[in-house]
């Protein structure tokens, strides 16, 4: 993207109301605080990355967006309407989909039932014709339907969980490290996937990344964790080019 | 020769019985693994529905037709039961969820408590016979010694019955979304709420399914035995939480497994040692099997590649 067409994407977002709203977010473990008043907001149509060290709370944001565990404080609007206290499996079925930390794939169903447990919100309304999409995208999955996820490597359960969360059809695509433990051939795949289902499909994507120059030259916008607060903010190329970020998450290579 | 053959009949029988009880306890542990220790007591609560029933249909009503009768009051125990078991979910064990791990533990043995008094109260401590239902034997063949091999039309009901509904069952768990979710929810609530799956009412599913094999177990029991008493819960419902711990506590082809096994063992341990030792048989088994085989026969070992 260029920086005038990214300047184009601020301006149009400035007048919207986005599709999703953080506002003063603070969750807790216990009485460990670990999101300490977050602000974000997702745009539709956007790619918006999250970025930060081991630890700092992305994925209890991502969590806490589906309201487990739930935020103690703030609002989470989505589409208008404030889902801050609604119950886990009422969210999923606003079409947003996740694929979580840990992949979670159900390790005693086949991959084939995991997908139809993606795609349980729809009623498998159009099972096939979205099965046959992500087995186009994960041609190893395609190989392995009757293999039971338990079973499958680190990399194909990656696959899995995005295949899974794709099955839903969602307006918002939550992904939590979707690199993690990938060759980087496949790396740049699920990126050029990512990609691909923003242009192509319209979809949104909230991307969570360790790989951050990755994840910043993908992203429309981004920003920056540092245990519990949200530190800083802008397009993904102001955020490339700014040296605070260089230095604390891209330097020592790509 | 002959009595090993009737025995494996009668073991079978019973094991049928004992294996409808064991799905139960297996499945409520797989979700959310606790042990429900008043499934033995629906189970005995479900006979009694059974009886009553079955006494309106025959003397109120004038069913005549035995088989018809009984075909009614399966439906009715198998409703009415799902209906306590959804209850007692929901009074006695959801409110516990997310505290520490003994209390629905002890609300179960509560539960327990609850029911076998309830029952005492209402229908009295004495054994209730039912009349006498259906009698015929088919002889299967005759022995040299003139003992002959048998058996009932009971027996063939009851295993009919049974391999009815475990395979009804098995579609339902194995082959609808509803049973895809509940294998979900035991494999990962977390991940299922996010695909939501409401967990809460699939928890309430599970019991609820639970609790009516466990009236199939209770009708079929009340056909097998005649009779039925308010303590009728304890002895097999704790035989069934062997069978399940035997066939791998989470698994369902094992709990069936499980409850075949401790219906054999029980039946020759009967024919060939001595009957007023059976239960304790059944029991031994289950300590040997803690000890030497945690994780039953077909169960999963605990450490799982995820
Ligand atoms: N279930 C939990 N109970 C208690 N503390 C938790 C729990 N989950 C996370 N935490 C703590 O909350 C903080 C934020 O964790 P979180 O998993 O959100 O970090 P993260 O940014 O996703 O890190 P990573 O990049 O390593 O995945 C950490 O200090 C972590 O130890
Ligand atoms: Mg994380």
């Amino acid at each position: 993207m260029t920086a005038a067409a990214s300047i184009q994407q601020t301006a149009l977002n400035a007048g919207r109301q986005p599709l999703l709203s953080v506002r003063g977010v603070k969750t807790y473990y216990g009485n460990i605080i670990a999101l300490k008043g977050v602000d974000m907001d997702v745009h539709e149509g956007e790619i918006v990355t999250l970025i930060g060290a081991n630890g700092a709370g992305k994925s209890t944001l991502m969590m806490t967006i589906f309201g487990n565990p739930r935020a103690r404080e703030g609002t989470i609007t989505y589409q208008g309407r404030d889902i801050t206290k609604m119950p886990t499996h009422e969210i999923a079925h606003l079409s947003i989909a996740q694929s979580p930390e840990g992949r979670r794939i159900f390790p005693r169903m086949t991959v084939f039932e995991n997908l139809q447990m993606g795609a349980s919100i729809n009623g498998m309304a159009h099972f096939d014709q979205d099965l046959e999409r992500v087995c186009t995208l994960f041609p190893r999955l395609k190989e392995r339907l009757q293999q039971r996820g338990g079973t499958l490597s680190g990399g194909e359960q990656q696959m899995l969980a995005i295949a899974r969360a794709l099955m839903s059809r969602p307006k918002l695509l939550l992904l939590d490290e979707p690199s993690l433990g990938l060759a980087p051939l496949i790396v740049k795949q699920i990126f050029d996937i990512i990609k691909e289902l923003n242009e192509k499909d319209g979809m949104t994507v909230f991307l969570v990344e360790q790989n951050a120059y990755h994840a910043l030259k993908l992203a429309h916008r981004g920003y920056v964790m540092v245990t519990g607060n949200i530190t800083m903010s802008g397009t993904g190329k102001e955020l490339l080019n700014d040296p605070q970020v260089r230095a604390a998450y891209l330097e020592g290579g790509h | 020769m002959e009595i090993f053959v009737q025995q494996l009949i009668n073991g079978l029988t019973l094991g049928s019985i004992y294996g409808l009880i064991a799905i139960g306890y297996t499945m409520v542990f797989g979700i959310i693994g606790m042990v429900n220790f008043a499934h033995g007591d629906v189970f005995m609560l479900s006979a009694f529905i059974a009886l009553i029933f079955f006494l309106i249909l025959t003397t109120w009503l004038g069913i005549s037709s035995v088989v018809l009768a009984l075909f009614i009051v399966l439906i009715i125990a198998m409703v009415l039961t799902s209906l306590w078991g959804w209850a007692i979910e929901r009074v006695a064990y959801r409110p516990l969820r997310g505290s520490f791990r003994l209390a629905p533990l002890i609300s179960a043995i509560g539960v327990s408590i609850f029911l076998s008094n309830f029952v005492q109260v209402a229908q009295g401590a004495r054994n209730k016979p039912t009349p006498p239902m259906i009698r015929d034997v088919i002889v299967l063949f005759q022995g040299e010694s003139g003992y002959n091999v048998a058996i009932s039309y009971k027996q063939i009901i009851i295993m009919v019955v049974t391999a009815v509904l475990l395979t009804i069952f098995w579609y339902v768990v194995q082959k609808t979304s509803l049973g895809r979710a509940q294998r979900a929810c035991e494999q990962d609530r977390k991940m299922a709420a996010l695909l939501g799956i409401n967990v809460d009412r699939t928890i309430s599913l599970t019991f609820v399914i639970g609790a009516s094999l466990a009236a199939v177990a209770g009708t079929m029991y009340l056909l097998y035995y005649g009779v039925v008493s308010f303590a009728d819960g304890f002895v097999p419902g704790v035989k069934a939480f062997t069978a399940a711990v035997l066939g791998g506590i989470g698994s369902l082809p094992g709990a069936v497994l499980g409850g075949l096994i401790i219906g054999l063992i029980e039946t020759f341990w009967s024919a060939y040692f001595s009957i007023e030792y059976k239960d304790v048989a059944a029991f031994s088994i289950l300590a040997i099997v803690l000890i030497f085989m945690p994780s039953g026969i077909l169960g999963r070992p605990e450490v799982e590649k995820v």
